[in-house]
């Protein structure tokens, strides 16, 4: 007996467990890439979504990014001031804004705003059979929940992502007309000319990145969730912990490409 | 409060299900069932907790697969169905689950829009309106309309379910503890509900309880669920007057000794 679970698994219980799960996502993008360009296509539930996952978030964002811009553009001073060289501040902090805060800012809001509200909302409806009530009404529920949802949170964290840039940047500028009373126009001629194609162009595509996963751990965990509405709980938690980690994860690997390509560049 | 069914057709059986087996890992939960549904008839089946009541309609309604055996469901074969054909069949098939399974965001009319509108297509607003009325109507909770899920009571909650899977007039029922954790004079109500759509929508249903009292009142024949096959199969007397098994006498007293 003993001798018989034992043989079942390949390395140890949890690295077993590990490669299982690693298995299971993979299947869950698999499905959803399988089912995202076959007809019926939920057009009324992605519109749905976009405005509960994306325009609802917009006041949070405005308000996260307009502060990061002032307090960003605030911080930076004293070291460009010991240069004198705080004319170079719009140039600053369009770089650091563009590339790196927004992209970033905006999918770490969003893990903890929507993936956590994805993962609550499907995990509730799992729990509570709404999922299955979905199944034998013959509405696909993983077409109607899922893909809506990550095409959603795809579309709209780079849409949030372009807004916080701009936001922040307004911040910037308000603190930077403050202390070095530079004009509105000249400040967003320093800003556009100090970025290259290639930095708005990355950061699009890291942000469409970023909504997809978040999208996909929302409702990978929401749908996994297990019975008992202490799963529910478990999956709206595990999920922002998780989005969150791959976020920063995937950040530094584009990092290395991105780098990669300004050198061929 | 026995029941007097006249619209039974013997001759037809709108499920047939032989040596029906389904194991989880290495937990067998049903080990061989045999049953068939006749057209028009109120089918109890009756067992403990865990006996796997839920799991026997989950595979009639193609939410669990079949390890073995035929499950024929209103002459289609279900183990091997492809997704279209069980959805096809799914619509004829009305699912009402233990704990309702409202959709919380929805308000009852939403609830019961939702299913219509992608099902029955070309239907105006008044023709969706009359059908939600008139549902909600045969349930008796024409009030409830504007009501979120969240504002209703358990009871509530089930005959909103009932009449959710009613607006797509299925020709199956297939209840899931229809009374469990209701009051007992709301599960009279239950019983009644149950009665009545038999009679005015010509369903025949498959009814999951381990309350007699509802058994008694909904079924024309009464099946024991044991140790994962059907047992005592019968009218509600036949089963339990005539039986002298243990496990079956011992499920009668503890039910009615309140
Ligand atoms: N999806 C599943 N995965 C694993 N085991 C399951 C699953 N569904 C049911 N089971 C197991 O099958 C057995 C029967 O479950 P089922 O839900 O059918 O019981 P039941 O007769 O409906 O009981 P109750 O009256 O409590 O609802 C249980 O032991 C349960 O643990
Ligand atoms: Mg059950």
């Amino acid at each position: 007996m003993k001798e018989k679970t034992k043989s079942k698994f390949f390395l140890s219980k949890k690295i077993d467990k590990v490669f299982i799960k690693l298995n299971d996502i993979w299947l869950f993008v698999f499905r959803f890439f399988k089912e995202v360009f076959v007809p019926p296509y939920e057009f009324k539930e992605i519109v749905n979504q976009c405005f509960e996952l994306g325009v609802r978030s917009l006041p949070l964002i405005s308000l996260t990014g307009f502060i990061i811009g002032i307090v960003f553009t605030n911080q930076s001073r004293p070291s460009l001031e010991s240069f004198g060289a705080t004319s170079w501040l719009p140039a600053l902090m369009s770089i650091a804004i563009i590339r790196a805060m927004a992209p970033l800012v905006t999918a770490l809001i969003a893990s903890g705003r929507v993936a956590s509200k994805i993962g609550a909302e499907i995990g509730s409806m799992k729990v509570s059979e709404q999922i299955e009530a979905l199944e034998v009404s013959a509405i696909n529920p993983f077409k109607y929940l899922v893909v809506s949802r990550i095409v959603a949170t795809t579309l709209m964290v780079p849409a949030l992502t372009l807004y916080t840039a701009l936001v922040a940047l307004l911040g910037a500028f308000v603190n930077v007309y403050q202390f070095e009373g530079t004009s509105f126009t000249s400040f967003f001629v320093q800003v556009f000319e100090a970025i290259t194609f290639l930095d708005v162009f990355s950061s699009v595509i890291k942000s469409f990145i970023f909504g997809f996963t978040i999208g996909v751990v929302g409702c990978y965990k929401g749908y996994t969730s297990s019975r008992g509405t202490e799963g529910v709980g478990k999956a709206a938690n595990t999920s922002v912990v998780t989005a969150m980690f791959l976020i920063f994860i995937e950040e530094l690997l584009s990092l290395q490409i991105i780098n990669a390509l300004r050198i061929v560049d | 409060m026995k029941r007097n069914n006249d619209n039974i057709k013997y001759d037809s059986k709108v499920i047939s299900i032989r040596n029906l087996k389904k194991a989880f890992d290495d937990f067998e939960v049903l080990k061989g069932v045999d049953v068939d549904l006749y057209q028009g008839e109120n089918l109890v089946v009756l067992g403990r907790s865990g006996t796997g009541k839920s799991v026997l309609i989950k595979i009639i309604s193609g939410l669990l697969r079949a390890d073995e055996g035929t499950v024929n469901v209103l002459g289609q074969e279900i183990t091997n169905i492809t997704i279209k054909n069980l959805d096809r069949l799914r619509l004829k098939i009305g699912f009402s689950f233990q704990n309702s399974a409202l959709y919380d965001s929805m308000t009852v009319k939403e609830n019961l829009e939702f299913p219509l509108r992608r099902h029955v297509k070309n239907l105006s607003t008044k023709e969706v309106n009359q059908n939600i009325e008139m549902i909600l109507e045969a349930v008796g909770l024409s009030q409830a309309i504007n009501q979120m899920p969240s504002e209703l009571s358990g009871g509530q909650r089930k005959r909103i379910g009932i009449a959710r899977t009613l607006i797509l007039k299925p020709e199956i029922m297939l209840y899931d503890e229809p009374t469990a954790g209701l009051d007992p004079i709301t599960c009279i109500d239950i019983n009644n509900l149950i009665n009545e759509v038999q009679e005015r929508f010509h369903t025949s249903a498959i009814i999951i309880t381990h309350d007699l009292t509802c058994a008694k009142a909904t079924g024309d024949r009464v099946v024991m669920l044991l140790d994962g096959r059907f047992k005592y199969e019968g009218t509600f007397e036949d089963v339990f007057k005539q039986t002298d098994d243990e496990m079956v006498q011992r499920f009668h007293d503890y039910n009615f000794i309140e």
